[in-house]
């Protein structure tokens, strides 16, 4: 029995391993200096790059950070400080989970009818609002974990000097708790950095430098969606040097709130 | 701050009227038959179940991709992951679970479209030149396993990439159920003379077993959401075949590869259709999965995950 479980581990890592390693292969070997200055190139052509799927990522992923992380702490806020213990906290509590589950496809089909339907065409707005409803329940519970972590005697250190209770949270807990939620904040933009379903009928793609807000914009992971089911090698290599810049992305998020949070008690609390 | 706490019940209500709405016209014209309705081909008396330019829509064959897909990832997933859970909390020497630990994170954060482009460049030819033609030859009697697609593509493709996907999720979320089963009770058990597996079996996995099955439906509704990387493998047919080896599709691809070039008002309304029935059910399943794993975990400290 202990032979299957390590069995088990062995046939799950073996994967794992495989994908990351194959991924960081072929991206790397891929990777050069035009991906990130090139659009790409015609049809036909080698060469080209992503720059415009760059910068279209970044264009949505800021409408969507304007849009979830101040609604998220706002939440995470309330749900660790204000609300703590109600019932009405933990009914958002636990919307909020059940929301983090909901497919993304679903929030692009609900960005579609908002924006989409109204304005009559696709746009960079669309795709901002559907990763922005992604990143509010994430930002909101990790904020709220984050501030949870920051111990009491400070806020009662904060009262005991007479200071009102929204002053003490919001200039003694949330800033002791500031590095712990930022670092939420990127996991929510990682992670919604690589979605690709709530773009596909919102942000729709480009294969052009597009900076207008008003019209349909590159992403990384449309770009990658697309290139992976084109019959080209070269848009493979492409595809798979995309993937390789998002994965760094995520990497990097992952490792910050993983030291951030192991450091136990948050930086100047204890 | 209550406002932005409230904008989560907002945004939920928002997406279920918005969806209700743009739904109308299938809803009304079909009903709940959009379910499970089949249509005959006039031409050819087949049996015929999307057909967008004549407007007969019916979600029975996405339904079917959604569930045998689903369904073939959790077999494959979850005997595994239960079984890293007990090697990472009862067995695991300590250095290794800090990085195993980084890993299932770091794996569960990977972008769908990722997996999918591992997926079309490994595992699909992998899948058709190695492992499809031994299902064919060993189970191929049964009739789920037949070799008319040379291509590699379908159910069995959808599955096992399903299955690397929620692999961590559920493995995670077992180790964390698991860990909450206090100490005491996993000495008592070995001080009544059992081996150490007895005591997983009966200490640890009887007593964490509502919180496993709650990380298990939990991974199945990230299985039946899960768009990109199953739209690169599945196929994309709107059919139904007993053979797992058959294109198919799953609610969530249809939405994702036909709705942006939709060819009418009907088309869309019963995309979104499909779209609600998938909001409401994963709405559910997740529900049903945080009260179980809520009835094992409370009382402890929550971790970030």
């Amino acid at each position: 029995m202990t032979g299957l479980a390590i069995l088990a581990t062995v046939i799950v890592i073996v994967p794992l391993i495989a994908i990351f390693g194959y991924l960081i292969y072929k991206g790397a070997s891929s990777l050069n200096f035009a991906f990130f200055t090139k659009s790409p190139a015609p049809v036909g052509e080698l060469g080209g790059g992503m720059a415009n799927a760059i910068l279209g990522s970044a264009i949505v992923l800021a409408l969507a950070s304007a849009i979830g992380v101040p609604i998220g702490i706002g939440g995470g806020i309330y749900l660790a400080e204000f609300g703590r213990g109600t019932k009405l906290a933990a009914a958002i509590r636990f919307t909020a989970d059940v929301l983090n589950g909901v497919p993304s496809i679903v929030m692009g089909l609900a960005a579609y009818a908002l924006i989409v339907v109204p304005m009559k065409h696709f746009s960079a707005y669309a795709g901002g609002v559907a990763l922005g409803f992604m990143m509010i329940p994430t930002v909101c519970r990790t904020s709220e974990e984050m501030l949870l972590m920051v111990p009491n005697a400070i806020r009662e250190a904060a009262l005991g000097l007479g200071v009102p209770n929204w002053r003490s949270v919001l200039s003694i807990t949330v800033k002791t708790a500031s590095p712990g939620i930022i670092t939420g904040c990127m996991l929510a933009f990682a992670r919604v950095a690589g979605e690709t379903a709530p773009l596909v009928f919102t942000a729709l793609g480009n294969q052009f430098w597009s900076t207008n807000l008003n019209q349909p914009i590159a992403a990384l992971p449309l770009q990658i969606y697309v290139y992976a089911l084109s019959p080209y090698d070269d848009w493979h290599r492409l595809a798979w040097a995309g993937s390789l810049v998002l994965i760094v992305l995520i990497v990097f998020a992952v490792s910050l709130v993983r030291y951030v949070t192991s450091r136990g008690v948050l930086k100047g609390a204890s | 701050m209550l406002l932005c706490g409230l904008s989560i019940f907002v945004i939920v209500g928002l997406i279920a009227f918005e969806l209700v709405v743009r739904s109308q016209l299938t809803l009304h014209k079909f009903g709940f038959a959009f379910f499970y309705q089949v249509f005959t081909d006039p031409q050819t008396n087949l049996k015929l179940f999307w057909d967008p330019v004549n407007e007969q829509f019916s979600a029975r064959p996405f339904i079917y991709g959604t569930l045998v897909s689903s369904f073939l990832a959790l077999l494959l997933a979850v005997p595994l992951a239960i079984g890293v859970a007990v090697f990472l909390t009862e067995m695991c020497p300590r250095v290794l679970r800090g990085p195993l630990a980084f890993l299932t994170e770091l794996l569960a954060a990977i972008p769908s479209v990722i997996y999918g482009l591992w997926a079309v460049f490994v595992l699909v030819p992998l899948l058709r030149d190695y492992v499809n033609p031994l299902l064919v030859k060993t189970l191929g009697w049964s009739g789920l396993f037949s070799d008319d697609n040379p291509t590699g593509l379908g159910y069995v493709a959808a599955g096992v990439i399903l299955a690397i996907m929620i692999l961590p999720i559920i493995s995670s979320l077992t180790r964390e159920v698991m860990s909450t089963v206090p100490h005491s009770q996993r000495e008592a058990v070995l001080a009544l003379g059992a081996t150490r597996w007895e005591m997983i079996r009966m200490g640890v996995l009887r007593n964490a077993r509502i919180g496993i099955v709650g990380s298990v439906i939990l991974g199945l509704g990230r299985a039946l959401g899960e768009t990109m990387a199953v739209a690169m493998v599945i196929g994309d047919a709107p059919e139904i075949h007993r053979s797992l080896l058959s294109n198919g599709s799953t609610m969530a691809t249809v939405i994702a590869n036909e709705y942006a070039e939709a060819v009418g008002d009907m088309h869309l309304s019963a995309l979104t259709e499909i779209g609600l029935a998938l909001f409401v059910v994963t709405i559910f399943v997740n529900a049903l999965a945080q009260v179980l794993i809520w009835a094992v975990t409370r009382g402890t400290p929550s971790q970030v995950h």
